[in-house]
Formats: structure tokens, sequence, C-alpha cells
């Protein structure tokens, strides 16, 4: 399986995820820059974090008009797999591909530590490697992961399953204390704490893989022949 | 030539974290008077002279500068003549 990880400039963990994927799952990964309009050859798109365009106006809100994003969008369309983590999720956002918005954390401190995860959802592309309502240890490192979404839109997402992780603390003043959504055709995830950054003991945790290995595996079960 | 000066600031209904804390230390100040403080951004663009000027700047506050899920947007149109 081939993955490409799209560079903003500003981006800062397109290297963490780069390895997480080349070292931890062990498939092909290419770098892809902002400039590029083609995502053509790849079966996978990383959105990782960072602050793309110096987050400024809005984190995202710029990067979602870089010229590789009608490509983004075309292979959300298509039904590959696309995962935004942290700036990567802000981006989704931005883009419409995922619904709700982000604000300035509660606190409005920079919230940089390992917290607790539960898996709400264990039935999607990136999460069959969990059990359902497993707690895991993924670190988050952001200072706007207040997902802020309207009361219709988030019964919407209640009812489609669409929350794939929850905090199970409250950790940045996020409805329902949601960490992550997926789209209604499950196959865009947006998430604001870091798997790739959990993908070995190494790193001190390597919780995170199973995002990844769930990726590989749901992949391999609809392109690869059983002999 | 045009200045178009736009204030973009969250909805009524999200609550504004900076706000509070601004809130918050005009209290510790003694200002007991404030009882709301909403931040918002504002931008000033120079534009040169278009048809459709209001619809493209509303156009550009949509599409760009507020992010209407939770931000809404206002915009004063100036005239002006060079000096």
């Amino acid at each position: 399986m081939k993955f490409a990880v799209i560079v903003f400039p500003g981006s800062n963990c397109d290297a963490d995820m780069y390895y997480a994927i080349k070292d931890g799952l062990g498939e092909q990964v290419e770098y892809v820059f902002h400039t590029e309009t083609s995502l053509d050859g790849y079966d996978g798109v990383l959105l990782p974090g960072g602050f793309s365009h110096g987050d400024y106006l809005r984190s995202g809100a710029i990067a979602r008009f870089a010229p590789i994003m009608p490509a983004v969008i075309d292979a959300a369309e298509s039904g590959k797999p696309v995962l935004g983590v942290c700036n990567g999720f802000q981006v989704l956002l931005e883009a419409g591909l995922l619904p709700g918005a982000m604000k300035r954390n509660i606190d409005l401190k920079f919230i940089c530590r390992t917290v607790e995860l539960v898996v709400e959802n264990n039935e999607t592309l990136f999460t069959t490697g969990y059990e359902q309502g497993e707690t895991i240890l993924i670190p988050v490192a952001h200072g706007e992961g207040n997902y802020e979404v309207d009361e219709e839109m988030l019964a919407r997402l209640e009812e489609n399953n669409q929350i794939v992780f929850r905090y199970n603390e409250h950790v940045n003043g996020s409805k329902q204390d949601i960490a992550g959504i997926m789209n209604e055709k499950g196959n865009v995830l947006g998430m604001m704490p870091h798997p790739e950054r959990a993908v070995e003991a190494l790193l001190g945790n390597d919780q995170g893989l199973a995002v990844f290995t769930s990726i590989l595996r749901n992949w391999r079960e609809s392109h690869v022949a059983t002999s | 030539m045009y200045k178009v000066k736009v204030y973009v600031t969250l909805r009524e209904s999200v609550l504004d974290p900076q706000g509070v804390a601004v809130k918050g230390a005009l209290h510790t100040m003694d200002y007991n008077e404030v009882m709301d403080v909403r931040i918002g951004k504002y931008l000033e663009l120079q534009l040169e002279n278009v048809d459709n000027l209001e619809t493209r700047v509303k156009e550009m506050c949509e599409k760009l500068l507020a992010n209407t899920v939770i931000e809404d947007y206002r915009f004063d149109v100036e005239e002006v003549i060079p000096s």
C-alpha cells in the first residue's frame, strides 16, 4: 500500500507520519508538496500536524486552498482512506470534508501531553485493530482542539456512529469530549491526538500503530485477492 | 479605490474562551460592569473598483475570511479618494 504525506509550509509532523508508515507499518510512503495537483498512484492520504501557513487567519484556513486540495477531495470522494491528524484534522474541517470547527482550547493553553482516548467505534477503516470501548494512550499537542459543532450535526454524528475517539477526561473543552470523527462514508478520519507519535516502544508507546495497521488490513481485504 | 473593513466574531451561540478570560481579567481590575467580552478579528482590504464589489467581498468572507460554522462577519465599504 502506498501513502502520500501532504506537506504544507509549516507542517512539522510530516516526518513523524512518514516514519510511522515506513518503519512502523512497513509500507510505501512519499511526501507530496502542497503545490502538487495530483495524488494518482497513492492508496491513502495523510495530512500531518503542524502549523500550516503559520495558522494565519485560522488553523487550516489557508492550507484548505492549496493546489493539492482538489486532489485530496477527489481521493476522499473516491473512497480512499484519508487521515488528518491535528492540523491535518483542522484542514479537513476547513475543507468541509468533515463537519464542525475548532476553537482555542477552553483554558487557552497549548496542551502537550499523553491522554487517554476511548475507541467509540471500532468498526471503521481506521480502528478495527482496537476493541470497542478500549482505552488507549495517545499524545496530544495543540492549542486549538476545542471541537465545536451545532446540536443538529452532533446528533447526526452520534446517530451515524461518526464519533470515532473521545477523550476519557475533559482535555480542551471539545463538545462531548470528541477527539476524532469520520465522514458519513467512513473513509475520512480527523483526530487531534497523534497516533503517529505512538508507533513503537522507543517512542514510549505503540498504541497508535493500530490506526495504521487497521488502514492496511482493510485496504488489503478490498484490494488484494486472497488465495 | 475602496477600503473594506471586515469584522469577524465568534457566533453568539458559541462560547468564546478568549473573551471569557479577558472578562475575568477586567473583573479582577474592578471593572465589574463588564457583562460580556467577545474577541474577533478586524481585516482591512484595499480593493480596486470592480463590478459586484459587495457580492465579491461577501464571497471572500464566506469562503476564506470567516468560518461560518462558528463565526459571523460584517463589513463596511468606504470609497477612498486618492489625495
